[in-house]
């Protein structure tokens, strides 16, 4: 579980996956993986999106802090 | 991005509409909200399909008589996230709501459907659709799921919070949709005022503010989003697993086919007997002529080879649909993304490249999934590289004749089979090639990322799959019925001016004789030439075009061909035929998919001069082998 904190990645993308959930202080978890690997599924606002590492990989997001 | 956000424009031109009166009605929603499904039940039967113009977004028009107001019309709008133009989904609908869609009246209302299992992400749309200031009801679908597993919010304050009236409704039961006569009944009558600018909008673009609204609204309105599905999760568990999922994706996959050509092809069978009967009896009423030529021989036959394709059409719209509504397209999808990938392509791909196996105009038209659209256009053009049914005849009439049956592995794989799966395998080759080079190409796609929803899993509604087969099979018979029957017609006159002519001496006739030395280093000779000329409208009547030619029945013919061909003119043709683009129907569902004549133009170039070239080279290579 971690809380989405910036998204590295051209404006258009980036709106577009904000829409789909991923805005700053947003809970993911990850689900699970595709049975290749690859693309991981995440929980986020309820919804399950699967999103390839490259894709991943630009949105940064920081640890849950014990306690919160 | 830039023009979502100025809707001043939209003032100024509100000018024409009777104020207060509607006659459009729009319906907006985002993906997997079951706007499809209400769509459905708002118009029954009675809608039409088009694109656009000028875009390849699909356009769903009806009028409202499910809920008793035929004068009404409504819009189905494409699924959309947000009014951000990322696609050309949101691009389409930001110019209908704004009436700058040629074609397309101005909304004069909205109907907003969101998915009550997730309205806090849902309300960030209603922020955007709000802000055009037109009236709008706010349709909470699948209320009853919302309030069986746990969730609760409370509509009143939701209306208020908007500015505008809330129902509850489950489009699935049709429950809740006098809310929506009660509103359009309303809004009728004149002067009713507006939503005015009291209502507290999020800045408009910025998706950070849409969502501090969204939450201050769902937490304002004592929203509670209910339990998420249980057996979504616990079904995925199972069918994404690491070993089982490719597994029983693998037994889906064969499963479908196994009924599309084990029930598919006796109904096809049968109903090309049938529509051969129809044909013979209204021949037999048009005596014999030149007239009952044209109507049976020309148009008759013509257009029944191809309708003789409809049941297996249908059949895989059927699974496609069963596949897309149960939620399992998109665990497909996920599964396939990483063989997909190694291509260029994306999973959302594999579902339609699968089908073309069976037949290409389905395929296609399933390709719809697909948002990104070079993507979407590179599947379209490789999809009629798989190896469709209508291949089968001339491959099975080649393969009796020349090939041996001499078994190679046992009495299973024998040396018949072996070279029916060489083919298969070579177009499948020349696909994965083809979106190869597209994807490095011209069709090259510089950062879309592959973004897959994973709707809950849902079980398919007859009604709504009766609907979906129902439109895409009229689709697919106006599209290619139309050009298939100019085709047929052209070709029909060809073979038979000047009049009293025997084919060999007919127009088409003379054509495949000066074809000839164009086509003989394939090992083709000119009854060939007439066939290949034939069989552009589909692929399988250069078996019954051969027959007549050497008059000959089946087996007959399979000897004819023994004694007039070489083994390397009969395996290039059969190699031309794996790859060329000898079908009608799919060139113009090519045309409309893409919404232009460039693509088929292109496709059709490119596959027939893959198809010449390979031919010759495996006649040039069988001569070479002493044969």
């Amino acid at each position: 579980m971690a809380f989405v904190d910036a998204l590295e990645l051209p404006d258009e993308v980036g709106h577009h996956l904000m829409h789909m959930g991923f805005v700053p202080d947003a809970r993911v978890i990850v689900i699970r993986r595709a049975p290749a690997g690859d693309p991981t599924v995440y929980s986020i606002d309820g919804f399950e999106i699967a999103l390839r590492r490259e894709t991943a990989r630009s949105i940064k997001v920081r640890p849950v802090e014990e306690g919160s | 991005m830039s023009d979502c956000c100025t809707t001043e424009t939209i003032d100024i031109k509100v000018e024409p509409r009777i104020p207060g009166k509607i006659r459009t009605v729009a319906l907006v929603g985002p993906p997997n909200s079951g706007k499809s499904t209400l769509f459905n039940r708002l118009t029954g039967l009675r809608q039409k399909v088009a694109n656009y113009p000028g875009v390849t977004v699909e356009q769903h028009v009806g009028k409202l008589s499910g809920i008793g107001r035929s004068d009404l019309m409504l819009i189905d709008l494409p699924g959309i996230y947000s009014l951000d133009s990322y696609s050309e989904d949101a691009r389409v609908a930001v110019d209908v709501l704004h009436g700058r869609m040629p074609g397309t009246p101005e909304p004069d209302a909205v109907l907003l459907v969101l998915d009550s299992l997730h309205l806090r992400r849902q309300l960030m749309l209603a922020a955007s659709i709000l802000s055009l200031r037109l009236p709008t009801l706010i349709l909470l679908n699948m209320s009853d799921l919302m309030e069986t597993r746990g969730g609760e919010v409370d509509t009143l304050a939701l209306a208020q919070e908007l500015g505008a009236p809330v129902a509850r409704i489950s489009a699935s039961r049709g429950t809740g949709l006098d809310a929506i006569t009660h509103f359009l009944d309303r809004k009728s009558e004149p002067d009713v005022p507006r939503n005015t600018g009291r209502l507290e909008l999020p800045v408009l673009g910025n998706a950070r503010s849409y969502r501090q609204w969204a939450t201050g609204i769902s937490t304002r309105t004592k929203y509670k989003a209910p339990l998420s599905s249980e057996w979504t999760r616990k079904l995925d568990r199972l069918l994404l697993h690491r070993i089982v999922g490719p597994l029983l994706f693998l037994v889906v996959v064969i499963a479908v086919f196994q009924v599309v050509f084990s029930i598919g092809q006796p109904l096809s069978d049968g109903f090309g007997e049938l529509l051969n009967g129809a044909g013979d009896r209204i021949g037999a009423y048009l005596g014999h002529g030149w007239v009952e030529s044209l109507v049976i021989d020309g148009i008759w036959k013509g257009v029944a080879s191809v309708l003789v394709f409809l049941p297996q059409i249908l059949l895989l719209f059927l699974f496609i649909g069963v596949l897309e509504d149960s939620g399992y397209l998109a665990r497909a999808a996920l599964i396939a993304d990483r063989v997909m990938r190694s291509i260029g392509l994306n999973g959302k791909a594999f579902i339609p490249l699968l089908s073309a196996y069976a037949c290409a105009v389905p395929a296609i038209m399933a390709t719809r999934t697909i948002e990104n659209k070079r993507d979407r256009f590179a599947t379209i053009l490789v999809a009629p590289f798989m190896t469709c049914s209508a291949r089968l005849p001339i491959y099975l009439l080649m393969i009796a004749a020349f090939i041996p049956n001499k078994p190679i592995l046992g009495d299973f794989f024998g040396m018949r089979a072996a070279v029916m799966l060489s083919l298969y395998l070579l177009g499948f080759l020349a696909a994965l090639a083809t979106a190869r080079m597209l994807k490095s190409s011209i069709l090259k796609t510089a950062s879309a990322p592959f973004i897959l929803e994973l709707p809950q899993y849902r079980l398919p509604t007859l009604r709504s799959l009766g609907l979906r087969v129902f439109d895409r099979g009229k689709v697919f018979l106006k599209q290619a019925g139309t050009i298939i029957l100019t085709v047929t017609i052209v070709l029909w006159i060809l073979s038979h001016v000047p009049f009293h002519a025997t084919l060999p001496d007919s127009v088409i006739g003379r054509v495949g004789h000066w074809i000839e030395p164009v086509i003989r280093p394939l090992g083709f000779n000119w009854k060939i030439g007439i066939g290949l000329l034939s069989s552009i409208v589909a692929r399988e009547v250069i078996v019954g075009t051969l027959g007549t030619l050497y008059g000959a029945d089946s087996l007959g013919l399979q000897a004819a061909l023994h004694h007039d061909l070489t083994l390397g003119g009969a395996m290039a043709l059969v190699v031309f035929f794996a790859f060329a683009m000898q079908c009608t129907s799919t060139l113009a569902i090519v045309r409309r998919e893409t919404n232009s004549w460039k693509w088929p133009a292109l496709q059709f170039a490119y596959m027939s001069a893959l198809a010449y070239v390979a031919a010759f080279a495996t006649n040039q290579i069988i001569l070479w082998l002493g044969h």
